[in-house]
C-alpha cells in the first residue's frame, strides 16, 4: 500500500478546498460527497491540473507538489491516469489512435494488446469516438489512462454520464484496472450505490473539506455524517447471511430476523452486504397484516431528525445494526415515534453488493 | 496582363507563410491568457479591420520610408529602402491582413477548449506536443479559414500598396493597383478582365470558408 499525502489549498470564486490529509491508498478509495463539495477540484489539484492549488502533494516518496521547496512537477510528468466525467476522446483519432497516445514508455510491459483485450476494445479499435456509445468512450478512456503505466488512477464520476444498465458492465472493468493492474484508483462519485460496490475505503467530503475518512461500511452506518441535501440517495449498509432459498427466493439472516429476497446467486453462510434505501423503509407502529410488502422487521428507534422542508430521518436499531427510514414529519407525529418506540420496518427493496458475492 | 497576377498571388503566398508563424503564437496567447493585457491585444489585432488603408499605409510608408525607424534601420542593413519595394508590400500586407489570421485561429484554439489539452497532458503529453497532434488537428477548420481569407484579402487590398508600394512593375503592381491603373488609361477591357478574375475568385474563396464552416456547426 502506498500512502497519499494531500495538503491542499485552493481558492475559486465562490469555494474554497481546504484539505490536510494523508492516507494509506485501497485498491480503490473513494471520494465521496456532494455537488460543490470539492471532488473534482480535488482531483485535478493531485493531477497538476490546478495551478492555483497550494500546498504539498505527494504519493509514498513522489512528491508532486511542495510549496516549501518550490516543486511542481507538471501535469504530463506525473504519471497520473485521469478519466474524465466525460470521457474526453480525442475526436480527431480513431480509438487506436487514441490508445497509442497513451502509450508513450516503450520500455513499460504494458502493451497496447494487454489493455485492448482487458477492456475488450478489439472491435472498436478502428472507430471514431462520435461513433461510441457513452459506454464505450469510458472503456476507452479507462484503457489509454492505464496505457500511460500510472502510478495512480483518478476517475472523476466515469460513470455518471451513463444509464444505470451501462454503468454495471463498466463496473467490472474498473475492478480490473485496481485488482489485476495493481494500480490504486482515486474515485469520485456522488453516488453512494458506486461507492459501496466498488469501494473498500472512502474519503467523505463536505464544503471543501474532508469530513471522514475510513472503511465503506463504517463511514455508510454513521447517519451524523449525512444529511439528505447531500445530494446522496441516503442509505444505510446492513451485513446479513444467506440462510437458505426455496422456490427462487433466498433467505438471508439478519440477527434473528429473516428477509425474503428473490433468488441471490451464492451458497449458503455467505455474508453479503445489503444496502437499503431510506426511502424504500416504511414505518408501522403495529405488524401490518393484508400487505404485499414481505419483508417486515421488528426494529426500535434510536432517534428522529428533520429533514426539512417535511421529510424526518428514522434511525432504527434492528438487533445492533442500523437501518434508516425516510418518511413524512406528518407521519411521524401521527404514529407518535419517539426513541426508544418498538415499531416494524417495512423493507420495499433491497440491493445486494456483488462485489461481496466473490 | 499576367505580371500583377503572379505578383499578387506571390505577395498573399510569402503574406499568409508569414502571418501563420507570427498570428498563430499570438491566437494561442489570446486564446488561453487570463492577462488584462489581452483586451489591448485584441483591438490592436482588429485595427485594420476598421481604419481605412490609407492611414494605414500613410503611417507604414512614414515608419517604413528611409527616414523612419524601421526603414532607415532596413537602409543601414540592407543598402535598400522598404518603400515602394515587394518586402515592404509583404510587411505592409501582414499588418493588413494580421485580424484576417488571427482571429480565426484564436475562435478556433477557444473552440477546441481546454478540455482536449488537460487530456493530453494527463496521457504525459508535454505544451509542445499537444499543439502538435491535439490542438492543431483539432483546430484545422480554423487553420483553412485562416489562410483562405488572409491570402483573398491580401490579394484584395489596394489602399496600403498605393502608398507604400506605388506602381512599380514586377515589383508592387499587383492586380488591384493594375485595374487602377487601366482604368486611368481608358483600357477598360483589361480593366475587365482582371477585374471579373478577383470577383470570381474572390467568391469562391468565400463560399468555401461558409462551406467549411456550417460543416463545422454540424459536426
Amino acid at each position: 500500500m502506498t500512502r497519499l499525502e494531500l495538503k491542499i489549498a485552493l481558492s475559486h470564486a465562490s469555494f474554497m478546498l481546504d484539505i490536510d490529509t494523508a492516507f494509506e491508498l485501497a485498491p480503490i478509495t473513494a471520494v465521496f460527497g456532494p455537488s460543490g463539495a470539492g471532488k473534482t477540484s480535488l482531483l485535478r489539484a493531485i493531477a497538476g491540473l490546478e495551478r492555483g492549488a497550494n500546498g504539498r502533494i505527494a504519493l509514498g516518496t513522489t512528491v508532486w507538489q511542495d510549496d516549501a521547496d518550490a516543486t511542481f512537477v507538471p501535469p504530463h510528468r506525473r504519471r497520473i491516469g485521469y478519466v474524465f466525467q466525460d470521457g474526453r476522446l480525442f475526436s480527431h483519432l480513431d480509438v487506436a489512435g487514441n490508445l497509442s497516445f497513451g502509450k508513450r514508455r516503450p520500455d513499460s510491459a504494458l502493451t497496447v494488446d494487454d489493455v485492448v483485450s482487458a477492456m475488450d476494445l478489439g472491435e472498436l479499435l478502428s472507430r471514431r469516438p462520435a461513433a461510441l456509445s457513452g459506454g464505450e468512450q469510458q472503456r476507452v478512456a479507462l484503457g489509454r489512462a492505464l496505457l500511460t503505466d500510472p502510478v495512480l488512477m483518478l476517475l472523476d464520476e466515469p460513470l455518471s454520464a451513463l444509464d444505470v444498465g451501462r454503468k454495471s458492465h463498466i463496473i467490472p472493468y474498473i475492478e480490473r484496472i485496481a485488482l489485476e493492474f495493481g494500480v490504486p484508483i482515486l474515485y469520485v462519485t456522488h453516488s453512494i450505490e458506486e461507492v459501496s460496490r466498488l469501494a473498500t475505503r472512502m474519503l467523505l467530503l463536505a464544503d471543501g473539506h474532508v469530513s471522514a475518512f475510513g472503511g465503506v461500511g463504517e463511514l455508510l452506518d454513521r447517519l451524523d455524517l449525512w444529511s439528505s441535501d447531500d445530494g446522496a440517495t441516503p442509505g444505510t449498509v446492513l451485513t446479513a447471511e444467506i440462510s437458505g432459498s426455496e422456490a427462487g427466493m433466498t433467505r438471508l439472516r439478519l440477527n434473528d430476523q429473516t428477509l425474503r429476497l428473490p433468488a441471490v446467486d451464492a451458497s449458503e453462510g455467505t455474508a453479503v452486504r445489503l444496502r437499503i434505501e431510506a426511502k424504500d423503509v416504511a414505518i408501522a407502529t403495529r405488524r401490518p397484516e393484508g400487505l404485499s410488502i414481505r419483508n417486515v422487521l421488528e426494529a426500535t428507534i434510536v432517534r428522529i431528525e428533520d429533514a426539512p422542508p417535511v421529510l424526518a430521518e428514522v434511525l432504527l436499531d434492528i438487533g445492533g445494526q442500523h437501518l434508516r427510514a425516510e418518511i413524512t414529519r406528518e407521519a411521524a407525529t401521527e404514529l407518535e415515534l419517539v426513541a426508544g418506540k418498538p415499531v416494524f420496518a417495512l423493507i420495499k427493496s433491497v440491493a445486494i453488493d456483488r462485489s461481496l458475492l466473490g | 496582363m499576367l505580371g500583377p497576377v503572379w505578383l499578387s498571388v506571390k505577395l498573399a503566398a510569402v503574406t499568409v507563410v508569414v502571418l501563420l508563424a507570427i498570428g498563430t503564437p499570438l491566437a494561442w496567447w489570446l486564446a488561453w491568457t487570463q492577462s488584462r493585457t489581452r483586451a489591448f491585444v485584441e483591438a490592436l489585432v482588429a485595427l485594420p479591420l476598421v481604419l481605412p488603408p490609407t492611414v494605414l499605409g500613410f503611417y507604414l510608408l512614414v515608419l517604413l520610408g528611409p527616414a523612419g525607424a524601421i526603414g532607415g534601420f532596413w537602409v543601414a542593413m540592407t543598402g535598400s529602402t522598404l518603400t515602394f519595394s515587394f518586402t515592404g508590400l509583404v510587411i505592409a500586407s501582414v499588418i493588413y491582413s494580421f485580424p484576417f489570421v488571427v482571429q480565426p485561429l484564436q475562435t478556433a484554439f477557444e473552440g477546441v477548449g481546454r478540455g482536449p489539452l488537460e487530456a493530453a497532458a494527463t496521457l504525459g503529453a508535454g505544451r509542445l506536443e499537444s499543439f502538435l497532434r491535439v490542438a492543431s488537428p483539432l483546430a484545422v477548420r480554423g487553420y483553412i479559414t485562416a489562410i483562405v481569407l488572409g491570402f483573398a484579402h491580401t490579394l484584395g487590398e489596394f489602399g496600403v500598396v498605393l502608398m507604400v508600394g506605388g506602381n512599380i512593375p514586377g515589383q508592387t503592381r499587383v492586380i488591384s493597383i493594375a485595374i487602377y491603373e487601366h482604368v486611368e488609361t481608358l483600357a477598360y477591357d483589361r480593366a475587365n478582365i482582371l477585374s471579373a478574375g478577383l470577383l470570381a475568385f474572390s467568391f469562391v474563396v468565400l463560399l468555401v470558408v461558409y462551406t467549411i464552416n456550417r460543416g463545422a456547426r454540424f459536426r
